[in-house]
């Protein structure tokens, strides 16, 4: 890589070690991506749950904290991703002190570094989104689809110690989606279906999060018949980043570089083309909804919810009682308005509960099945669903009214749930 | 078979050689594995219930989030991981947790590496040759 004299000499340690291992460490991401300088980047946003990190994490952060303060602080605007509790309601979720205790070392490592502790997963919709050209360093796939789809910003997958590392040098290589070349369609789905409910729109992305398959992929939907609101796209880019390690889409008519059709398509080619239809949405559903007739829990995140998407729960819940455990879990911005607003008071009055702060993945969930007898889960998160098997649930995608339905009912699912 | 060689597009890490854990499916540390036990547990996952722990896993393509970015280093910390990663097809994720973890992996292939290595082979991956290899031997 190319590198600027400021670089030459955080490489050399002339900015201290801890940006000394920075740089090289994102030489080194570099070097194998085929990067051929770096980029100034504005703002970093580092996932860093302490169930990813584990104690060797947590000691390695702590291990740089020691360093004066001027050689350990970041140098951009740099913001959390959901940590992995809400210490205010650990006890019900029966979370370990160990846990509490590693949460606490880690977030004030991370404090010493000068981060923004925001631990959200949701910031393009709460801290400041990036707008069309930007470039950033996020973590979070969510985010980073989101972001660079519907915000037009430039970002690739940076994970924890890269997004760091952003955060203290200022800059990130200049691989992937901070390249023009790498941004233009690969794939045309047409859509003969109309998503519906938030779990549609995450089906969606599911589906065509499959069919592309891999990082370089970037999938154009053409067919949308209505412009879709920022929750649903949140649903569908958290989904098809999830099901498929998707960091861009382009709907025709509707993202910010894809306003014409011609706009998505690179010069000369023809792109493959697949339809997705109502069939899709059926199969997609079905495959996670195999005899199960009841359900342990009821789950909202992954993403964390909007103020809207809390909005709609509360008015959900109004006047019902949920006989299961039901989460909704949110942002420690998003909180605060709920609870001015009300809407915490209604979703707890119907036995609800609101997490904030946390992803109810991100939170030792297989400590908290075991600790709690959870099997059987019901979300209207696809992005949930595709990741909660490997911590031991069985999980069902349905939409929110389901869910409640579920929830109200001790967990039974309606018939035209189960599959 | 014996011997023979498959080169990638790019590698980083040690050399290392172990037994082929081999599959055409994707890997993400948080979405297919149980960790603490050391093996796959995602139940539509092909290697579901199988032990990966000093194995070379040979898959197809990065998948998932981006806590493997974290999950190699401390999977090192504990002593239970594979021996190296070969994949037709990371994602940044992926590079960025072996860079941290100094973890081996090599990636990129002009075949499909899921066919072209049989499971259970004994083989030799690395990420330091020129370019860097895959060996049966």
């Amino acid at each position: 890589m190319k590198l600027s004299d400021e670089e030459q000499a955080m490489r050399r340690g002339e900015f201290g070690p801890l940006r000394q291992w920075a740089i090289e460490h994102q030489i080194k991401v570099g070097n194998y991506l085929g990067a051929a300088d770096f980029v100034p980047v504005t703002q970093a946003h580092i996932m860093a749950d302490t169930e990813s990190l584990g104690r060797a994490g947590v000691e390695w952060l702590e291990s740089w904290t020691r360093l004066p303060r001027e050689a350990r602080q970041v140098r951009i605007p740099t913001i959390t991703d959901p940590r992995g509790t809400d210490f205010a309601q650990a006890q019900k979720l029966k979370q370990q002190s160990w846990m509490l205790d590693l949460e606490r070392r880690a977030i004030a490592a991370f404090e010493a570094f000068g981060v923004l502790m925001t631990d959200t997963c949701i910031n393009y919709q709460t801290i400041m989104p990036p707008v069309r050209g930007e470039h950033v360093a996020y973590g979070d796939t969510g985010v980073v689809i989101y972001s660079n789809s519907v915000c037009g910003a430039r970002s690739n997958f940076e994970g924890g110690p890269s997004a760091l590392s952003a955060g203290l040098t200022g800059r990130t290589p200049r691989y992937g989606y901070h390249l023009d070349g790498q941004r233009r369609a690969t794939l045309v789905v047409e859509l003969s279906a109309k998503p519906c409910e938030l779990s549609d729109w995450g089906a969606l992305g599911g589906i065509v999060g499959r069919l592309a398959g891999d990082y370089s992929q970037v999938p154009a939907l053409v067919g949308v018949e209505h412009v879709p609101g920022p929750d649903e796209l949140k649903h569908f880019g958290a989904a098809m980043a999830s099901f498929g390690s998707v960091a861009l889409f382009h709907i025709a008519g509707v993202t910010p570089e894809a306003m014409q059709f011609a706009d998505l398509l690179p010069q000369g080619s023809t792109l493959p083309r697949r339809a997705i239809g109502e069939a899709d949405f059926r199969a997609f559903q079905a495959r996670y909804a195999r005899d199960i007739g009841a359900v342990d829990l009821v789950v909202f995140s992954a993403p964390q919810l909007s103020l809207m998407e809390m909005r709609t729960l509360a008015g959900l819940l109004d006047g019902r009682s949920a006989e299961i455990p039901l989460f909704a879990v949110t942002s420690p911005q998003v909180k605060p308005d709920c609870d001015r607003l009300g809407l915490t008071a209604r979703i707890e009055a119907a036995g609800g509960t609101v997490l904030s702060g946390m992803c109810f993945y991100q939170s030792y969930a297989r400590e908290m099945a075991e600790a709690n007898g959870w099997h059987r889960l019901a979300t209207n998160s696809a992005k949930l669903v595709n990741i909660i098997g490997s911590y031991g649930y069985r999980p069902v995608l349905l939409s929110m009214e389901q869910c409640i339905e579920a929830a109200c009912a001790g967990g039974k699912l309606a018939a035209r749930t189960q599959s | 078979m014996s011997g023979k060689i498959f080169y990638a597009a790019a590698g980083m890490g040690r050399k290392v050689r172990a037994k082929a854990l081999v599959a055409s499916d994707g890997f993400s540390a948080r979405y297919d594995l149980d960790r603490v036990r050391g093996v796959f547990s995602r139940p539509e996952h092909k290697l579901a219930g199988q032990t990966y722990h000093g194995r070379v896993l040979v898959l197809d393509a990065a998948k998932g989030g981006v806590a493997t970015a974290w999950m190699l280093h401390e999977m090192r910390a504990r002593g239970v991981m594979p021996a190296a990663l070969v994949l037709n097809r990371v994602n940044p994720i992926m590079v960025q947790g072996a860079a941290l973890a100094d973890f081996t992996m090599i990636s990129g292939f002009d075949c499909d590496i899921t066919k072209a290595i049989a499971d259970g082979a004994e083989v030799e991956v690395d990420p330091s040759g020129e370019p860097p290899f895959i060996r049966l031997v």
